[in-house]
């Protein structure tokens, strides 16, 4: 019998455990449809603000040594044009991204989303790159607290918190999130960081510090999950630099109940969502495991 | 070290050719986009300023290659600007290439869409039967014509030029010229790069004939690999699965020939 990898992050119910990450080609439902018909579980949105924002000007994008480092800038079309652009979805998994100063925001952005058919919220409190929302939020849980609070009187559907390294101890933003009821947690973001190059004697991005993701990161992330799971009694999602199976498996093992892909579709290309399902279908063969949930933090008991 | 093709790498603008009063070619050393195939583009980043997506195109001398630019927007008109001796970042080579068939082959292109065309001149076998229709709007905008004969040489070749004030060569649009080229000649492929309202025209005239086409198509970009979405067009993304598309995807895409996205990622009308 071939292994189950369906999974559920607390009410968040996915067919399968890989899910896009917020900020990857999150703009377009016919891309998100391709996707999800490729084997990702769910398509998490570019995070939406009230407006559109055009972003940061280029270069917002490049490769390290190992990884990527971005200051796109939280560019995206805003929540009311893209509620719309999606109200037709009736298939996708498709979870929406929020990012926002103040719980007046979310509501505002909740409202566009009232008729839409989507799987749940994940609001963006880390993203390491823009003023005045991101992880200047993150980094405040009294304010985490109050957002939350609101998001979650005024969402019919489960919402998520992603959370990141930003000035202030990530756990505590993850205390004031399930204080305030939060369904799930994602962990973590990309991390403050820049390049600089020597010809030119310049900073790389236009907006000279942005956030680093991919591989290098990875350690830091599964870290993180781990420490939240065994901290705190939350369905987490693991993201940062998951690129093959055995990635998503140490997630997994970790405490993840799923994890995000994102910097890895650069390099790999949409394929690896059903590269790395099968993997961790075959693994789970291997080893004997029937459920996602049978190895869901099993790494916590040595 | 092997290079990272994702890391801007810096070079030096070696020779600027004026090409018009409005397009410049800037000549730079770069051993792997000098040898890119035809519809491939690199980012080039302009220190200071932004980071455009650019077609490659080529340069007689070994190891050099080029990008040929018209001043436009704030960013073009920096990279138009710059000397001799200015650095730029250019990483890629990005996206995917023309299909080379063999044969009567017909290219149709406009101002520095021109550019991946004239480097597929290059890929062409002497037995091939060349083609090659610019458009400009005027005489003095008229480049690439006499860079386009020599590279047909040694082929059955014709060059026409068509401007649509009828200052230099035919008179009208280069999709006229097109139409009546197809009554008379059956060719094996059409290839088309300039504005999109024209390579929609291009690809709709092809195709009503039977005859295998290919665009190489442009959309905002910011990453130019894959991850940040922007040139999502239809279900494809430009950068990854383009920028070149056959005649029957295109036609089948609502977006083609109509709109394209904005910075923000809504869409705006051509």
């Amino acid at each position: 019998m071939n292994p189950d990898i369906s999974t559920n992050a607390g009410p968040i119910i996915l067919e399968r455990p890989t899910m896009l990450a917020s900020g990857i080609l999150g703009i377009s439902l016919d891309v998100f449809a391709r996707l999800y018909k490729e084997g990702a579980g769910a398509l998490v949105t570019k995070s939406l603000s009230k407006e559109p924002w055009e972003g940061y000007p280029n270069p917002t994008v490049i490769g390290m040594k190992s990884g990527y480092l971005n200051a796109v800038g939280l560019a995206n079309p805003g929540a009311p044009y893209f509620a719309k652009m999606i109200s037709s979805n009736k298939t996708v998994p498709i979870i929406v991204s929020l990012v926002g100063s103040g719980p007046e925001d979310f509501t505002f952005m909740i409202k566009q989303f009232e008729n839409v058919k989507i799987l749940g919220y994940e609001l963006n409190l880390s993203c390491p790159h823009v003023e005045k929302v991101g992880l200047e939020v993150g980094d405040d849980p009294e304010l985490v607290k109050k957002i939350i609070k609101s998001v979650k009187r005024d969402s019919k559907v489960p919402v998520i918190a992603k959370v990141g390294l930003g000035s202030s101890d990530y756990l505590e933003t993850v205390r004031a999130s399930c204080d305030a009821g939060i369904d799930a947690i994602t962990a973590i973001n990309t991390i403050r960081a820049m390049a600089i190059d020597v010809e030119t004697t310049r900073p790389i991005l236009a907006h000279k510090i942005g956030g680093l993701s991919g591989i290098p990161i990875k350690p830091i992330a599964v870290r993180c999950v781990y420490e939240i799971c065994s901290k705190f009694d939350i369905p987490v999602i693991g993201c940062g630099g998951v690129s093959s199976w055995d990635d998503a498996v140490e997630f997994i093992l970790a405490g993840a109940s799923a994890v995000q892909i994102g910097s890895a579709i650069a390099e790999k290309w949409i394929g690896i969502f059903s590269e790395i399902n099968n993997g961790i279908s075959k693994y789970m063969e291997r080893k004997n495991f029937h459920k996602i949930k049978d190895m869901v933090g099993i790494a916590k008991k040595f | 070290m092997q290079r990272n093709s994702d890391i801007p790498n810096i070079v030096k603008i070696e020779k600027i050719i004026d090409e018009t009063p409005t397009v410049r070619t800037l000549v730079f050393s770069d051993e792997i986009l000098s040898k890119v195939l035809p519809g491939q583009f690199a980012m080039v980043w302009i220190p200071g300023i932004n980071e455009l997506p650019m077609s490659v195109m080529i340069f007689t001398e070994k190891g050099k290659a080029a990008f040929t630019v018209r001043k436009h927007g704030y960013a073009s008109t920096e990279l138009y600007s710059t000397k001799v001796g200015d650095q730029i970042g250019v990483r890629g080579p990005y996206g995917n290439s023309f299909t080379l068939k063999q044969g009567r082959l017909l290219l149709v292109g406009g101002g520095t869409g021109l550019v991946p065309l004239i480097r597929l001149l290059t890929f062409l076998k002497k037995s091939d039967d060349g083609t090659l229709i610019m458009g400009a709007k005027t005489k003095d905008e008229v480049f690439f014509e006499g860079l386009a004969n020599k590279l047909l040489e040694q082929n059955k070749h014709k060059v026409i030029v068509v401007t649509e004030d009828g200052t230099y060569g035919e008179k009208g649009l280069v999709t006229d010229v097109l139409e009546k080229l197809l009554e008379e000649t059956k060719f094996d492929a059409v290839y088309t790069c300039g504005p999109e309202k024209m390579m929609h025209k291009v690809v709709q005239l092809a195709t009503a004939k039977k005859i295998y086409a290919e665009a190489s198509i442009e959309r905002m970009m910011k990453c130019g690999i894959g991850m940040c979405g922007s040139c999502s067009f239809g279900d494809v993304l430009a950068c990854k699965d383009g920028t070149v598309f056959n005649g029957q995807f295109l036609l089948a895409n609502k977006e083609f020939g109509y709109t394209h996205r904005n910075k923000a990622g809504m869409p705006e009308d051509y």
